[in-house]
C-alpha cells in the first residue's frame, strides 16, 4: 500500500509505532511523578525537616492507606464502575476486627472478621452490580450509607481501644515497622503499612499485566458487550472486582485501627474522595479502560504530599481539600486534552 | 454432505414473526450472501446460527449433527465464527490481544500461568499476514482504519480450525478502498476451505464474492440459488417483492 500516496502518507506517521520517549511523555503517571518531585525539592527547600528519614517514614506511612485502597479502585474503575463505599467499609470492618478483639478473641480472629467483613460489603455490591445490573454509583453510594451505619450501630457509638488480650499482636501488626541499613550509622524505617502498600502493588501489577483475570477486566472496560461475545464470564469478574475493592479496604482499615490502637466508627469518612483522586491523578479512566497500579501508587503520594507540604509551608489545613478537588479535575482536564490530540 | 443444514427455522417475539419457516445448506468453501430489506430476519437468523438464542421451532445441523446452542460461545466451541457489525472488538487493546480475547495463550511459570505475550505475538502476525492485512500485533486497536479492524476481528475467526464465519455487514461503513480489502479477505477465507454466511445490503459487494445467494423477505426465504443464474436485477426483485419468488 505504501505505493499509493496521499493516504498512505496519513496512514503511515498515524499509525508508527510511538517511541518510548513519546510514549512517556504521553503517560499520566509520568507527569504526576514529575510533580511529586517538584513538590518534595520546592518542599526540601524552604523546610530542612521534609527531606529527612523520618519524614519519609511519616510520609509513606500515612499515604499507605489511601494507596492499598486504591488498589482495588484500579481494578474496579478499569471495568468502568466505581465504588464510593471504601470508606464507610473501612470504618465496618474496622470496628467489627474490634469488637471480636474487645471480646477476647485472639488477634487472627480479629483480623479474619475485619477481612472477611470487607469481602462480604464488596460481595453485596458487586453481586447487585453484575447480576442485578444496578448502576455501580447508586450501589456503592447506598452501601456507603449502609456500611458506616452498620459500623455506627455495631460500636454502640463508642470508640473501641479496649483489644483484649489479642490486642498486643493486633498493634503490633497494624503499628509495626521494618527497620533497614542505610548510609553510615543512619537507619530507614518502612512501616508495615507501607510495606503492605508495596507488596499488594506488586501483586496487582504483576495480576494486571500477566493473568487472564487482569486481561478481562481491561477487556469488560474496553467493551463489556464484546467481553461477553468472546465468553469471557463478564459478571463473575465483576464481582470479584468489587470483592477485591472491599478486601483492600478492609485491610487498610485492619492496620490503621491497629496502627491508631483503636477503632472508630468515624475512620474514613471521606476516604472515597482521596482513593478515587488518587486512582484518577495517576491516569484512570473513569469510562473504563484504563489505569495503572503506578498511577495509583504515585497519586495517592501525590495527595498526601500536598497535605504535608501545605503544612509545612505552614498554610491552613483547612485548604487541602480544595488542592485535592482542583488535582482531580485537573487530571480529568489533562486525560480529555490528551484523547482529544490522540484522537 | 452439507456442512450447515437448517430445517424449517421459525421464531416469534411475542406475537411478532421474524423467521417463518426457513431452510437453508451450505457447502464447504461456499459463501452466501444473505439479502434482505431491514427486518427481513437476517440478523435474526444469524443470531439463531450463532448460537445468541435458539429457534422457536426448526433445527439446525452441523455436519449432519443436530446441534442446541444456548450461548455464543457454544457455536463456537462447533467451529462457528461470529465477525458481528460493530466487531465486537476492544479499543483499548492491542490486535493480537483481541484477536486471542477469551482463548489467551499462556504458559507455566513455576506454578503460575501468565500470559504468553510472545506467543500471542507471533501467531497473531502469522494470521494477519495470511490474511495479506498489514496490521501490526502490538497496535491498539483504536488507532486502527476500519479496514484494519475488520482484519483484527476477521483473524479471530482464523484462531481455531472454525468451519463456518458468519459475518454481519463487514462493509457496511468504511472507504471504498477498504471495502476492497474486506473482500479480499472474504475470498481467502473461502479458499481455505471455509464457508461463509455473508450478510449485505451491497449488491456488488455480494456479487463479488458470493458464490450464492439467498434472499428474506418478511421472515421467509424466498429465493436460494447460485450467483450465476441470478442477477443484481432479480435480486433487487425480490427483496422489494417486485418478484414473488425464484
Amino acid at each position: 500500500m505504501s505505493t499509493q500516496t496521499g493516504i498512505a502518507i496519513e496512514e503511515v506517521t498515524g499509525l508508527s509505532e510511538r517511541t518510548l520517549f513519546q510514549r512517556t511523555l504521553a503517560n499520566q503517571a509520568f507527569w504526576v511523578t514529575v510533580a511529586v518531585g517538584l513538590i518534595c525539592l520546592a518542599t526540601a527547600y524552604e523546610t530542612p525537616t521534609f527531606a529527612t528519614l523520618g519524614n519519609f517514614f511519616n510520609i509513606t506511612r500515612n499515604f499507605a492507606a489511601i494507596g492499598i485502597m486504591a488498589m482495588g479502585m484500579t481494578a474496579v474503575i478499569i471495568t468502568g464502575g466505581i465504588d464510593l463505599s471504601v470508606g464507610s467499609v473501612m470504618a465496618l470492618t474496622a470496628i467489627g476486627a474490634a469488637r471480636v478483639l474487645e471480646a477476647g478473641y485472639p488477634w487472627w480472629a480479629g483480623c479474619l472478621t475485619g477481612l472477611v467483613l470487607g469481602l462480604l460489603a464488596g460481595g453485596v455490591s458487586g453481586a447487585l452490580i453484575a447480576y442485578v445490573r444496578l448502576p455501580p454509583f447508586v450501589v456503592t453510594l447506598g452501601m456507603l450509607s449502609i456500611a458506616r451505619s452498620l459500623a455506627i450501630v455495631l460500636s454502640e457509638n463508642r470508640v473501641i481501644y479496649q483489644l483484649g488480650p489479642g490486642g498486643e499482636t493486633f498493634k503490633a501488626i497494624g503499628g509495626g515497622q521494618i527497620t533497614l541499613p542505610w548510609f553510615g550509622d543512619a537507619t530507614l524505617a518502612l512501616s508495615n503499612l507501607f510495606l503492605t502498600l508495596l507488596v499488594l502493588a506488586m501483586i496487582v501489577s504483576f495480576t494486571l499485566k500477566w493473568t487472564a483475570w487482569g486481561r478481562y477486566i481491561f477487556a469488560i472496560g474496553g467493551n463489556e458487550n464484546a467481553a461477553r461475545l468472546t465468553g469471557i464470564p463478564v459478571d463473575r469478574i465483576k464481582l470479584q472486582v468489587y470483592m477485591f475493592s472491599g478486601l483492600t479496604a478492609a485491610i487498610a482499615a485492619v492496620m490503621l485501627a491497629g496502627w491508631q490502637g483503636s477503632a472508630s466508627n468515624g475512620m474514613g469518612k471521606g476516604y472515597e474522595l482521596y482513593v478515587i483522586a488518587a486512582t484518577v491523578i495517576g491516569g484512570a479512566n473513569l469510562m473504563g479502560g484504563q489505569g495503572s497500579v503506578y498511577g495509583a501508587f504515585i497519586g495517592a503520594a501525590l495527595i498526601f504530599l500536598i497535605r504535608n507540604s501545605l503544612i509545612m509551608f505552614g498554610v491552613d489545613a483547612n485548604w487541602y481539600d480544595l488542592f485535592v478537588g482542583l488535582f482531580i479535575i485537573f487530571a480529568v482536564l489533562l486525560e480529555r486534552i490528551r484523547a482529544r490530540t490522540s484522537g | 454432505m452439507a456442512l450447515l443444514e437448517l430445517r424449517g427455522i421459525a421464531k416469534h417475539f411475542g406475537a411478532i414473526e421474524a423467521l417463518k419457516g426457513v431452510d437453508l445448506s451450505l457447502e464447504p468453501g461456499e459463501v452466501l450472501g444473505l439479502m434482505g430489506d431491514n427486518g427481513a430476519g437476517k440478523s435474526t437468523l444469524v443470531k439463531i446460527i450463532a448460537g445468541n438464542f435458539p429457534p422457536s421451532e426448526g433445527e439446525i445441523q452441523l455436519d449432519g449433527k443436530a446441534c442446541n446452542f444456548h450461548k455464543p460461545v457454544d457455536a463456537r466451541a462447533e467451529g462457528i465464527e461470529v465477525v458481528y457489525q460493530d466487531l465486537a472488538l476492544c479499543d483499548n487493546l492491542t490486535a493480537a490481544a483481541n484477536v486471542f480475547l477469551g482463548r489467551e495463550a499462556k504458559k507455566k511459570v513455576g506454578p503460575l500461568k501468565i500470559l504468553d505475550y510472545q506467543a500471542m505475538y507471533a501467531r497473531a502476525a502469522e494470521l494477519f499476514a495470511e490474511l495479506k492485512s498489514e496490521t501490526r500485533p502490538r497496535d491498539l486497536v483504536k488507532q486502527m482504519s476500519g479496514g484494519q479492524r475488520q482484519a483484527v476481528a476477521i483473524a479471530r475467526t482464523r484462531l481455531s480450525d472454525a468451519k463456518l464465519v458468519l459475518m454481519d455487514e463487514p462493509t457496511a461503513a468504511i472507504s471504498v478502498r477498504q471495502v476492497a480489502e474486506v473482500l479480499d479477505l472474504i475470498r481467502r477465507l473461502r479458499d481455505q476451505g471455509i464457508a461463509i454466511i455473508l450478510i449485505s445490503h451491497r449488491m456488488p459487494d455480494v456479487f463479488a464474492v458470493c458464490s450464492h445467494i439467498a434472499v428474506l423477505r418478511r421472515g421467509r426465504k424466498v429465493a436460494e440459488k447460485p450467483i450465476a443464474e441470478s442477477s443484481p436485477e432479480e435480486v433487487t426483485g425480490l427483496i422489494t417483492g417486485a418478484i414473488q419468488a425464484a
